[in-house]
């Protein structure tokens, strides 16, 4: 076979292989939103943080404004310490209320943020001081059952 | 009673000290190898025209296998979503099992029976044929002319045949799954994109494949420039190419997913 063809059929494999790789990286993997840029970090405690894994989003009014960076467990208040990287084109309000929700019934744990009215905007290393524990199912079946149960009486 | 059990003691030792010495035996050769591919960098036309042979004529059956293999998995999955009531994730689903497990391992196999048996046979048919001797009887050293050429096109065309594979694999998918079956289309991008992680998923993969391309090539040269030079030798050497391929080729994927995948 001739030197060009050859060199123009590898130029071609390499080409389509390339290509591919960048569909992968482009469409599928999404590197075009995913690459977040600026973020700072908030911390959370939580009495309760369910299922949630890190990097698992944060979410204010359902849009993804950051990621769990960090779970940790703190020995002197018995509580789970978690930390966020939210995106720095965000600033949240110092009353802000952090969620653990879930999406759907048995979906994936999140975090919600719903803005407080406070002038003063969180900045980074700050603690949220208004959590609330994710739902544990099984605690809310028996405290139905035993409201239930109470009834009955 | 004592002969047949000190006979069986003395084989197994046998075989033990001959697998450790060949896997020694082919790690200098690795070694030699990569010492020697200066030559080939240099002389770049060497490794384009190895690219040819392993990548470009591997393009066909790349592509046809990753089109079947992503149809069926939007076939079966669909099916087995559709009981849970989330036949919708089938897009995400695809995409993952593609990128960070069928893609590289099916691939790898397919380019271990495709281009690293061809590789070793026509290895060994130069040695059967005394080509080697020759070169090195001209002082032209047959690491740094044939093997080094054909080991560097094989880890070069390796990742991209995967993330070929992969793509044409999610493209199946997408046929079967929006085309044949009617999930909306915006749903499964948006599922795929929500569960591929770029880091994670995608340069995982990429670097297993890397990985598989090494071994391929390294076996495939080894058993080649080391086959018996007879017309068996090279047909034994050609078979032990594919079987020791495809058994390195998953338990070095099983190291891989351990160390990438878990604990995440």
């Amino acid at each position: 076979m001739k030197r060009t063809t050859l060199d123009l059929w590898v130029g071609f494999f390499v080409a389509i292989g390339l290509a591919a790789l960048l569909f992968l990286a482009l469409k599928v993997g999404n590197l075009t939103q995913s690459s977040h840029g600026e973020t700072y970090a908030l911390q959370a405690r939580f009495g309760n943080i369910g299922g949630l894994k890190v990097r698992a989003p944060v979410k204010s009014a359902g849009v993804v404004v950051g990621r769990v960076r960090d779970i940790r467990f703190d020995q002197e208040n018995f509580l789970a310490v978690v930390t966020l990287d939210v995106d720095a084109n965000y600033k949240f309000p110092r009353d802000t209320f952090a969620t653990i929700n879930t999406s759907g019934l048995l979906g994936e744990q999140y975090v919600g943020f719903e803005a407080g009215g406070d002038d003063v905007m969180l900045k980074s290393g700050d603690t949220i001081k208004k959590t609330q524990d994710a739902m544990v199912l099984e605690k809310l079946i028996s405290q139905f059952m035993y409201n239930k149960a109470s009834e009955g009486k | 009673m004592l002969d047949a059990v000190l006979g069986s003691l003395t084989r197994l030792g046998n075989r033990v000290t001959s697998r450790v010495q060949r896997l020694g035996k082919a790690s200098l050769f690795l070694a030699a190898t990569l010492l020697g591919s200066g030559t080939a960098w240099r002389r770049f036309s060497l490794i384009v025209r190895e690219l040819y042979f392993t990548g470009v004529l591997s393009l066909i059956i790349i592509s046809v296998s990753g089109l079947f293999v992503g149809m069926v998995l939007g076939l079966q999955l669909y099916e087995t979503l559709q009981r849970f009531g989330s036949g919708t994730m089938i897009g995400g689903v695809v995409a993952l099992s593609l990128v960070r497990e069928l893609g590289p391992v099916v691939a790898a196999l397919l380019f271990a029976s495709r281009a690293g048996s061809a590789i070793t046979a026509e290895i060994g048919l130069m040695r059967a044929t005394e080509q080697l001797s020759a070169m090195e009887m001209m002082a032209v050293d047959p690491v740094a002319r044939v093997v080094a050429p054909r080991f560097w096109s094989g880890v070069i065309s390796m990742p991209l045949l995967a993330g070929l594979f992969s793509a044409i694999g999610i493209f199946g998918g997408y046929l079967i799954a929006v085309v044949l079956i009617g999930v909306d289309e915006g749903t499964f991008w948006s599922q795929m994109q929500d569960s591929v992680d770029f880091r994670l998923d995608i340069v995982n993969g990429v670097i297993k494949s890397c990985v598989f391309g090494v071994i391929v090539s390294w076996i495939a040269v080894f058993e080649g420039f080391h086959a018996a030079p007879s017309a068996e030798g090279v047909s034994a050497a050609t078979t032990r190419t594919v079987v020791t391929s495809a058994l390195a080729i998953l338990a070095a994927d099983f190291i891989l997913t351990a160390f990438m995948f878990t604990g995440a």
